[in-house]
């Protein structure tokens, strides 16, 4: 059974008389513990299409269920607690909150979730070790480098025991060597703790690590394969 | 659900990072409670003193003039007329129930010689009733008795101030002194009154029998005569009762026909002073509610960094809902902020307040009073307005939606 199932997904744009349509009907399903890259050049859709399944953002036609739960039935707080619990995001811009050390930043979705002071700090420290990070708890993110940035991210990503993470050009702003580390990393939770990874790119050696590349053009699928 | 304790330490840590913004919001809030409890200090000071000397004249306590307020239009001066005399007095004392106690007043001014000191006051001719009307104990010594009032004994009760100019340390009691050069003996002195309501010392005086100064200090154009009656109502409810009582006796003793005007004047004193404690409990509120208009700028201070400070974060609110941040969430993140601005601005607003208003007191004399109630409430109000000013950025950063924050440059 799909973890992810979108059907006719569309969304458009309005900036004031144009309409932008970004996503111009996307149909596809993704298996529990599958690898998948998405790629296609700027301005294809491929993020547009993932904050949708990220329920960060809703499609503005077609219907998407995770887990076989409509989204679009949802209302604003229920799609939060989908976050929370379900998805966890890494961005190409680290998207860590500047005045937390690293320790908060991963503690922030326990926050989020009612979750006890220590054992906040417990899980939290044990994620940062996962993706060995844990004798920089206390660093703030201006005092760790790019990788190490992206590192604590991941470990915000996975610390509530996510099923999915969502992963949004995560080496863009990477050299070679941290790509290839933290690519390792995402590789090692899909293939340890099965969680499901969803990664958008454009470079080929990035994608080289999914086992199954949706490619997107101009808001569609022209190609979906597994290798 | 959400995490008040670490919500609060969140805010702390977002207010100490613009520690001059957050200062310069604070200080319309501390101004404002400031302004607050120091108005409410003033306005309580006022209306605490008029309420002592609402006590220090008496109370229940009725005051006969003589004297019509006009007279076939023309206006009267109160008090030009002599009408009244004693026996007025004695009948009030004896007819009129609602009354529990009469004493008749003749006074003037005296040069009052004791050894080589000089001492100019006022005398007052009465009887002993006078110090059940006017509630006023003895300090020392014995008041005079209806005895010496029958046969006008020379002797005479003296008031703190008196004592003061003319014995300095020596114990006045049995001690002879000379008004207008007739020697009169100390019987007893009497304990210390203030200010009347009108300002003047009451305790500059020196109490006669009545008679003794009818007839040897001041003279009567006519026999009998006081220029004004002081009457105790048995209670609060009977001080309408026994002015309509004494208004009737009077007008019948005076012989007033149905259509002229009384002779006299009956003036309810306590009633007076009730009218001033009230406009002085009127003048607190209104002070108050001006300061407190200060204390809504600061509010709107307050809503105005948070609006700021909601956009400038936008991004922020942008990944705390990434990561699963419910409406209330992020709104309760924002009130707790605003709250937290307003209370510590009022935590320094009452310590300003409650030395602004000692200053007062001591530098400009005035009797503030820093009721703990107006602390608590001015404390109390800040923090409403910490949550009502804080709401609508609060709200506003509420709805955002994600994708679009957390895009956001
Ligand atoms: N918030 C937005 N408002 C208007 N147009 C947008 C917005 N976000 C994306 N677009 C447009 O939608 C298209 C797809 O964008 P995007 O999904 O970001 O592409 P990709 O991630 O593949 O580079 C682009 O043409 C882009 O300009
Ligand atoms: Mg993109």
């Amino acid at each position: 059974m799909a973890i992810i199932e979108a059907q006719e997904i569309t969304k458009v744009y309005s900036l004031g008389d144009i309409d932008v349509n970004a996503l111009t009907g996307v149909s596809l399903a993704i298996e529990k513990g599958e690898f998948v890259g998405i790629m296609g050049p700027s301005g294809s859709g491929k993020s547009t299409f993932m904050n949708i399944l990220g329920c960060l953002d809703k499609p503005t036609s077609g219907k998407y269920l995770l887990e076989n739960i409509d989204i679009s039935d949802l209302n604003r707080d229920k799609l939060a607690a989908i976050r929370n619990k379900k998805i966890g995001f890494v961005f190409q811009g680290f998207n860590l909150l500047p005045r937390m050390s690293a320790l908060e930043n991963v503690e922030l979705p326990m926050l989020y979730d009612g979750i006890s002071a220590k054992e906040r700090k417990e899980n939290a420290l044990e994620a940062l070790k996962k993706v060995g990070l844990e004798d920089r708890g206390y660093h703030h993110p201006n005092q760790l480098s790019g990788g190490q940035q992206q590192r604590v991210a991941i470990a915000r990503a996975l610390v509530n025991n996510a099923p999915i993470i969502f992963a949004d050009e995560p080496t863009g702003n990477l050299d070679t060597k941290t790509s290839v580390e933290i690519m390792k990393i995402l590789v090692d939770l899909n293939t340890q703790s099965n969680i499901t990874v969803i990664l958008v790119t454009h470079e080929d050696n990035i994608a080289a690590y999914s086992r199954r590349i949706i490619k997107f053009l101009d808001g569609s699928v022209i190609s979906d394969e597994i290798r | 659900m959400i995490n008040i304790p670490s919500t609060f330490r969140i805010s702390f840590r977002a207010l100490k990072v613009n520690k001059m913004r957050s200062a310069l919001t604070m200080l319309g809030i501390i101004i404002g409670v400031a302004a607050v409890i120091t108005m409410l200090a003033v306005g309580t000071g006022a209306s605490r003193k008029i309420s002592e000397q609402i006590s220090s004249i008496g109370s229940n306590l009725l005051i006969i003039l003589p004297g019509a307020t006009t007279s076939g239009g023309v206006r009267m001066v109160v008090g030009a007329q002599p009408t009244l005399t004693i026996s007025d007095a004695d009948a009030i004392k004896k007819e009129c129930n609602a009354v529990s106690d009469v004493a008749p007043v003749l006074n003037g001014v005296a040069q009052v010689v004791y050894g080589h000191q000089n001492w100019s006051t006022g005398i007052t001719g009465t009887t002993p009733s006078m110090l059940i009307v006017r509630d006023w104990p003895l300090a020392s010594g014995r008041s005079f008795a209806d005895r010496d009032v029958r046969s006008a004994t020379k002797v005479c009760l003296l008031g703190q101030t008196v004592v003061d100019g003319l014995f300095g340390d020596i114990d006045p009691i049995g001690q002879i002194i000379r008004i207008k050069k007739i020697p009169f003996i100390v019987i007893g002195v009497l304990a210390k009154k203030g200010q009347s309501p009108q300002g003047h010392d009451q305790d500059d005086n020196i109490y006669v029998p009545v008679t003794t100064a009818q007839k040897k200090l001041f003279g009567t154009p006519f026999p009998g005569m006081v220029r004004i009656i002081m009457v105790k109502a048995k209670s609060t409810e009977a001080l309408a009762p026994a002015e309509k009582q004494m208004n009737d006796l009077l007008r019948q003793r005076h012989r007033i026909g149905q259509k002229q005007e009384n002779d006299f004047n009956v003036r309810n004193l306590t009633q007076m002073m009730q009218v001033a404690e009230q406009s002085a409990r009127v003048m607190t509120l209104l002070l108050g509610s001006i300061a407190s208009i200060s204390l809504l700028v600061g509010g709107i201070g307050i809503m105005n960094i948070m609006l700021v400070s909601v956009t400038e974060r936008t991004r922020e609110i942008g990944i705390r809902m990434s990561v699963g941040a419910k409406t209330w969430d992020i709104r309760l993140q924002f009130i707790i902020e605003a709250v937290t601005l307003s209370l510590i601005g009022g935590i320094a607003g009452i310590v300003l307040g409650v030395s602004g208003s000692k200053a007062l007191g001591i530098l400009a004399g005035w009797p503030t009073i820093v009721s703990p109630l107006a602390v608590f409430l001015s404390f109390g109000f800040s923090g409403l307005v910490g949550v009502f000013f804080g709401f609508y950025p609060a709200y506003k950063a509420s709805l955002f939606n994600p994708i679009d924050a957390l895009r956001h440059e």
